[in-house]
């Protein structure tokens, strides 16, 4: 046997101080990591461990005008299941089959998989969601949620609009005023394990979430209802494709009631009637469709109605008075073409107030040729109908005019009574609204207020304002001469004994013109010498009779009759004397 | 020396509860399956170390050869019967027990090597003996490295500790030094997955690979100063892979934090300190060398374990003695210390040769 030599021990001793130095360099190695870059490596770790759950805000409320509400949120649950929680599966789904009425097997699927979460149903009433969590299984998630909810279904459904399945507007003011209504979600942070399990001891850290704000709007419930009826009545009646009508105050642009016949329902805003064998492009197609809101998204040609702006460019620029006189022979010609009259037989000799009375086309062409094109021109965009109006509603159609240049004589002469050119219906309100409070271009709009859900902070919406597009003075004459139509004149179906009530008919065939489609249509203010309220009735390819003055009047003035009392509008005892005279 | 074992022992016990409960928890539905196999490895391997060392280590010297020709067979039986388990080929089943040779194999070249250099006669300057020292254990280097690479460094690292000990001469083991970090390079570059570890290595956060290494640090990262308590650890929650397994020193980093750590690092510096205590004093140079080369095992081990872990070389798979999960590990282990605990008992006495 041979002995440990001094040199073994010597090397041994050198193995040893090697083997320290180097564990006291990982010493020093783990200092680093821990002490320097602790904070790094924390941070990540923090990350990786913490879950985000969210906490729906609750979606702002949309109101009227007398503060009912539109728009409102249901409080609804998401059932989950979480796999290696559940203790007693027979029960849990022999409950949830019961609880939800799905079919057993689906159910079975879903809490038998093995995955960390799995969504049972969504969109489960609260008093449902509230039995469940009263079965107190382990496993079973019950999870609070919001919804949103229309009380008054089919209500002004294109304005409003209506939300996405991620609380996020699709169309209508819900779109425009989104930010405003979302408020913001809070979240709950959990601890988990590398399977998402949540960590029970670990707490937990809650931002609570932040409920949107309330949109007061200028509609009021009143006459919103007063206008629907009335345009599923005339639809109806007429057998007409659908309906439009816009109420709204001429002297701010607030927007009273805008409907658009027929409404579709909110709280079922997916559902399209006879889509059965629709593909998925039809349907959509058709979907968007039914979500239109014609009087802002689609243009049409005013018609007569339009000569309300043509008679006021005139009487700015002076190229006519009240009192000039014309004569009407069924026809005028223009360079090379023949423009007819709606009357063939001629009106004969008439004052320019009875011309408008009338809806004279001659007359209007003989104002529009006096004006010539540029100076036409020139009030057509002075009086904002190149632009679009700023309505608070997406999608708003621009006007579709001639250039300019290649507007020659016989373009300059239909487009003075109303046709060869497209607006929407808000366009053709806006302006003439514009026209007859005195000369201020007013934007149209439904949001008025804005206020945080603990009605503690207020904003008032502010829209922008362009004075003295026409003078008070022509403002004035206009709004005598359109009294006159009313009065007596081609609408005097719109006449209620006792108001002063001005207005013009319309009624334009569409394009192509052989296809033989009307659009009839009136728009009427009240009272005439400090006009309150302004309203438009459209009305898509009525059947039998489709004149303007005939069908549309009747129906502003029906609405005007129901809505006088209520907006504060009282009889003229002088006028209804003269009535009985 | 008993009482630091013990203390390992017990350490290594409560933290692989701490970290393995989860694990056990998902795959067995038992928080304490992996410890209660590791209770029980350990507790046949507590009873094998009294007896061993209460034992003449003599004894095992007529063993050594036919021992190192065993593990040399069982290596070899394990590249045709053995268990894959985590992609690697590397155990025995034997009913329900199964063994890791490659764990014996260690034991197996510390006895043989103790034997074949304490036994030769002359002068042992020449390179001749280191030559042939190497040559001879070659075969089990190459028969455990085909599948496990770590086992087999560390193996090689036991044999030149103990040549380097026999031997009086330094420039030579400078030189092999050299040529093993040469040998290194080329074999890295010979396989690209290689070389994609040395990317890995550099830039954990970047590969997918880098998992492990990344969610080490992590948990590294988390303790700071103290840590966050025994049994705090979120990173063993299954983040860290096989927490109970090669990355545990991460969690003790974690749950104790830096002192807790530099404290087990000295507990294992003194338990290194012991065999180089034992080795000088050993009464022969068969018993020096056996001391010696357990020191080299748990030093090497304990070293590389703790750099991989920390990131400062490359990922490879060792396990910390003493601590990390493996009944073969302990078990061995536990016999190894046996027999240096029998050298230090006949050190004491100075009555076994």
């Amino acid at each position: 046997m041979l002995r440990t030599k001094t040199y073994h021990k010597k090397k041994i001793v050198v193995v040893f101080l090697g083997c320290a130095l180097i564990l006291f360099a990982l010493m020093g190695r783990l200092g680093y990591l821990m002490i320097f870059q602790s904070e790094y490596y924390s941070e990540k770790a923090q990350e990786l461990h913490e879950r985000e759950r969210d906490i729906k805000a609750a979606r702002g409320r949309i109101l009227d005008a007398n503060g009912v509400v539109l728009a409102d949120n249901k409080a609804v649950c998401t059932i989950s299941v979480i796999h290696n929680q559940i203790k007693e599966p027979e029960k849990v789904i022999e409950m949830l089959v019961k609880e939800l009425g799905l079919p057993e097997e689906n159910v079975r699927k879903r809490v038998e998989k093995y995955s960390s979460i799995e969504r049972i149903k969504t969109n489960v009433e609260k008093e449902v969601g509230d039995r469940i969590r009263e079965y107190n299984y382990s496993g079973v998630k019950v999870d609070e949620d919001f919804k949103r909810y229309y009380p008054l279904d089919c209500f002004a459904s294109k304005v409003l609009g209506f939300t996405g399945s991620d609380n996020q507007g699709i169309i209508g003011l819900e779109t425009v005023y989104d930010e405003v209504l979302q408020g913001q979600n809070g979240k709950i942070l959990t601890l988990t394990d590398a399977r998402g399990v949540e960590l029970e001891d670990q707490g937990e850290v809650r931002l609570e979430a932040v409920p949107g704000q309330d949109l007061y709007l200028s509609i009021d419930v009143n006459i919103q209802k007063y206008a629907e009826q009335a345009a599923y009545q005339v639809m109806e009646q007429k057998s007409a494709d659908r309906v439009e009508i816009i109420l709204m105050n001429p002297q701010n642009g607030e927007i009273y009631a805008m409907v658009n016949a027929p409404e579709f329902d909110l709280n079922d805003p997916f559902t399209v009637e006879g889509s059965e064998g629709m593909s998925e492009e039809e349907l959509q197609n058709a979907r968007n469709q039914m979500w239109r809101n014609g009087c802002i998204n689609d243009t049409y040609e005013p018609g007569s109605t339009f000569k309300i702006i043509t008679a006021a460019a005139g009487l700015e620029e002076g190229v006519v008075t009240p009192s000039d006189s014309f004569f009407c022979p069924g026809y005028k010609i223009v360079d090379d073409r023949r423009i007819r009259c709606h009357k063939t037989a001629g009106h004969g000799a008439e004052s320019f107030v009875e011309a408008t009375r009338n809806s004279c086309n001659p007359v209007f062409i003989e104002v529009g040729l006096r004006l010539g094109t540029e100076r036409f021109y020139h009030y057509f965009e002075q009086f904002g109908l190149l632009s679009k109006t700023g309505i608070d509603v997406p999608g708003e159609a621009g006007t579709i005019m001639h250039q300019q240049e290649k507007m020659g004589n016989v373009e300059l002469a239909t487009c003075a009574f109303g046709q060869s050119f497209q607006i929407t219906p808000l366009q053709l309100i806006t302006t003439v609204s514009s026209l007859i409070n005195g000369g201020t271009r007013i934007t149209p709009h439904f949001g008025v207020k804005i206020q945080s859900s603990d009605q503690t902070k207020t904003k008032i919406l502010e829209y922008q304002k362009t004075e003295n597009i026409v003078s008070e003075e022509t403002s004035k004459t206009l709004r005598t001469i359109l009294e006159q139509v009313v009065d007596g004149g081609s609408g005097k179906n719109a006449y209620i004994a006792g108001y002063h009530i001005g207005g013009k008919t319309a009624t334009s065939e569409t394009l192509p013109r052989s296809a033989n489609k009307y659009i009839s249509s009136f728009l009427g203010f009240a009272p005439a010498n400090d006009p309150k309220v302004i309203g438009i009735c459209v009305i898509h390819n009525p059947q039998g009779v489709y004149y303007g003055g005939t069908i549309a009047a009747p129906v502003i003035r029906d609405i005007f009759a129901n809505i006088f009392p209520y907006l504060g509008i009282e009889r003229d005892p002088m006028a209804q004397e003269t009535e009985s005279e | 020396m008993l009482l630091v074992i013990l203390f390992l022992i017990s350490f290594g016990l409560i933290t692989l509860y701490s970290t393995s409960a989860y694990n056990g928890q998902v795959k067995f539905h038992d928080t304490a399956y992996y410890f209660k196999k590791q209770l029980f490895a350990t507790i046949l391997g507590a009873v094998l170390m009294c007896g061993i060392s209460r034992m003449d280590y003599h004894i095992f010297e007529k063993f050594a050869v036919s021992g190192y020709i065993c593990s040399l067979l069982l290596s070899t039986a394990v590249l045709f019967f053995g268990d894959s388990y985590n992609g690697s080929k590397r155990w025995l089943s034997l009913g329900p027990l199964s063994f890791q040779p490659s764990e014996f194999a260690k034991l197996a070249v510390i006895l043989f090597l103790a034997h074949i250099v304490s036994s030769r006669k002359k002068k042992q300057t020449g390179l001749g003996t280191l030559i042939f020292v190497m040559i001879l254990i070659l075969p089990i280097v190459a028969l455990v490295g085909t599948n496990n690479l770590s086992t087999a460094i560390i193996i090689l690292g036991i044999a030149v500790i103990l040549v380097f000990v026999s031997n009086p001469r330094y420039l030579p083991f400078i030189w092999i030094a050299v040529t093993g970090i040469g040998f290194i390079a080329v074999f890295l570059s010979m396989e690209s997955y290689r070389l994609d570890r040395l990317k890995i290595w550099r830039n954990p956060e970047q590969y997918e690979k880098g998992y492990q290494t990344i969610q080490g640090l992590y948990a590294i990262g988390s303790g700071g100063l103290f840590g966050k308590g025994i049994g705090q650890s979120i990173q063993k929650l299954g983040f860290v892979p096989e927490a109970q397994n090669d990355m545990i020193f991460s969690i003790i980093c974690e749950e104790l934090g830096l002192v807790g750590a530099c404290i087990l690092i000295l507990v294992f510096l003194i338990l290194i300190w012991r065999f180089m205590v034992v080795a000088a004093y050993a009464p022969d140079l068969f018993g020096s060398l056996i001391a010696a080369g357990t020191m080299g095992h748990i030093a090497i081990q304990v070293i590389l374990n703790i750099a991989v872990v920390t990131n400062t070389i490359p990922n490879t798979g060792i396990t910390l003695p003493f601590i990390s999960y493996g009944g073969t590990s302990i078990l061995f282990l536990m016999a190894e210390m046996g027999i240096a605990l029998s050298v230090s008992r006949c050190q004491k006495k100075s009555s076994c040769i």
